[in-house]
């Protein structure tokens, strides 16, 4: 048994530290045929807007090299079908819901937070600062340091359950970010969304989405990904959790090495909605092959020499 | 639907390039319906990234069968797989073509490789319905023959049967041999289903048609496959959910 293979934001204790990452997941209850969802530290649900969303047209999604460029556009039921339909569900799961919200006013987050607040089901709130597939569908804010700060600050105050961050990655330094969302008293960053991204059908000569460029995700980005983790961690104290192209057991350990608290699988539940339980049961392995006997021996272990990163300068 | 990883019985180029591939699932061959997919990971390297749908085209006691054109990356894979290696199979998914009692006489139209579900539908419909089967292609060598029987024949270059598409060939039937189908099942290409979807709305013929759509969970996680509906509350539904076989009547064409 490893010690600190559960670990806390406020006062909410999550079991263990594989999550899966907002839509990739749906709500839960698609999987639960496939998958013990039980065995998750958490699920963090499919984004959510005031109003349902139609999405946007096909073409969404195209494969990629080791990767997928999608571009749903926060097609989602709604806050108050969530809280009528999904939220129920919720009840009998031993697992923690993180409610994904995404908005196009600071008062639109700020709302379909106050509406989740009350219910028990929802343990804590993942804020959508990064999807860049539709127009004001978080990306704006999430790469303008000002609105960044301020809904980082009016969410804040409409809540004492953990808030965690969701960054894009589609910025100059995203340690800048970090420190906003630090300084502006978020329990934990998710890093990273999609790149932004796109493919070109050469005998049409049409782009490969309806809306020309898309998210990239999977196993393509991992090293993208891991590359931010690493810029955020160290720059800010509060916990990071990781995501971006985490696919094994062996991906999610390299993010607890470069310092994550906690990792969420994304794309790679398309490949195969068990994928948690494998990098569960991998990360247990490891841990008792290489004497690991606590988690925290693990978490930022990176033995390197920061001084010689070329990073350290936003650092 | 289960994820399984089953055993691969045959592997057999019935046609220049158009392959069968037999695999053995008990629990997929008694819970499939005509018209329902499977989504197969043809290998664990991320080449291709995504699982691969494809219709189940028969079920042969405890065996399945897939049929499939061997042109992209993950059907050349898979055509090199040997008999006893596994795949990595979640099915049966989807909803499949609707059966109601009295149907006295269905037409079953197939474009291309778009025929795959066809033979499960016809094994199932044979004893039920007067069956009557068209198959459309551009040239002869284009039409797809597995395990179906008494089809006519449409191609647009006139190489084999009536010289024209699938939709002037079932008006001849009909007009020919003075009947009208209860109801028409379709697959193939979407241009060639929205035909088929106007002629029989002009006709208020019911129509079930499996639509075809780039997919990658299979199973509703991604939202990556929507078709749009004649539906004010909600433009888009998802192929693999509400699909791959919807009524022609709900879609806006």
């Amino acid at each position: 048994m490893i010690k600190n293979e559960s670990f806390k934001l406020r006062d909410v204790n999550f079991a263990n530290r594989i999550f899966v990452a907002s839509g990739t997941f749906g709500y839960g209850d698609e999987v639960s045929d496939l998958v013990d969802v039980n065995k998750l530290g958490a699920i963090v649900t499919k984004s959510l807007s005031l109003k349902p969303r139609d999405g946007n047209p096909p073409p969404r999604i195209t494969e990629t090299s080791c990767g997928m460029l999608n571009s749903i556009g926060l097609a989602n039921i709604g806050v108050e079908k969530y809280i009528s339909e999904k939220i129920p569900n919720f009840k009998n799961l031993k697992t923690k819901i993180i409610a994904n919200i995404a908005a196009s006013s600071v008062e639109e987050y700020c709302t379909v937070l106050e509406k989740l607040n009350p219910f028990d089901e929802i343990a804590a709130f993942e804020i959508n600062l990064s999807c860049p597939n539709v127009k004001e569908g978080g990306l704006s804010f999430g790469t303008n340091l000002k609105s960044f700060e301020i809904i980082s600050r009016e969410v804040r105050k409409k809540t004492s359950k953990p808030i965690i961050l969701k960054l894009t990655p589609n910025v100059t330094h995203i340690s800048e970010f970090a420190k906003i969302a630090e300084n502006e008293g978020a329990d934990a960053i998710s890093v990273v969304n999609t790149f932004v991204g796109m493919a070109v059908n050469i005998y049409k000569r049409t782009p490969k989405l309806s809306t020309v460029t898309g998210g990239l995700s999977g196993p393509a980005i991992k090293p993208l990904a891991l590359a931010k983790v690493y810029e955020c961690v160290r720059a800010v104290k509060i916990p990071v959790i990781g995501i971006g192209g985490i696919a094994s057991w062996e991906d999610a350990i390299e993010f607890f090495i470069v310092g994550a608290t906690a990792i969420q699988i994304g794309t790679a539940n398309y490949l195969n909605p068990a994928t948690g339980e494998f990098i569960l049961k991998g990360i247990s392995d490891f841990c008792e092959n290489q004497k690991i006997d606590d988690f925290n021996n693990l978490i930022g272990s990176l033995s390197a020499d920061h001084s010689a990163s070329v990073l350290k300068t936003w650092l | 639907m289960k994820q399984e990883f089953v055993k691969i019985q045959k592997i057999e180029e019935f046609q220049s390039g158009i392959f069968e591939l037999t695999f053995a699932s008990k629990y997929i061959s008694k819970n499939s319906k005509p018209g329902q997919f499977l989504n197969i990971r043809v290998d664990n390297s991320y080449q291709p990234f995504l699982r691969r749908p494809f219709s189940i085209s028969n079920i042969d006691e405890d065996s399945v069968k897939i049929i499939f054109n061997a042109i992209g990356q993950g059907t050349k894979k898979l055509i090199h797989k040997n008999i006893n290696d596994e795949l990595d199979v979640i099915g049966p998914l989807g909803n499949g073509f609707k059966y109601e009692e009295n149907t006295k006489t269905a037409f079953l139209i197939g474009g291309g490789l778009g025929i795959a579900p066809l033979p499960f539908l016809s094994k199932f419909l044979k004893d039920k319905t007067n069956i009557f089967t068209i198959l459309g292609a551009r040239t002869s060598n284009q039409i797809i023959r597995k395990d179906l029987f008494n089809f006519s024949v449409a191609t647009d270059d006139g190489t084999e049967g009536f010289h024209g598409n699938v939709v002037d060939l079932a008006k001849k039937i009909i007009s020919e041999k003075n009947i009208t189908p209860d109801v028409i099942y379709a697959c193939g290409p979407t241009p060639m289903l929205k035909a088929i979807a106007n002629f029989a709305n002009q006709n208020n013929i019911k129509c079930f048609a499996s639509w075809e759509c780039e997919m990658a969970c299979g199973i509703g996680l991604c939202q990556g496959c929507p078709i749009e509906f004649n539906d004010s509350n909600k433009k888009y539904h998802l192929v693999c959910k509400e699909g791959p076989v919807i009524e022609t009547s709900k879609i806006k064409l």
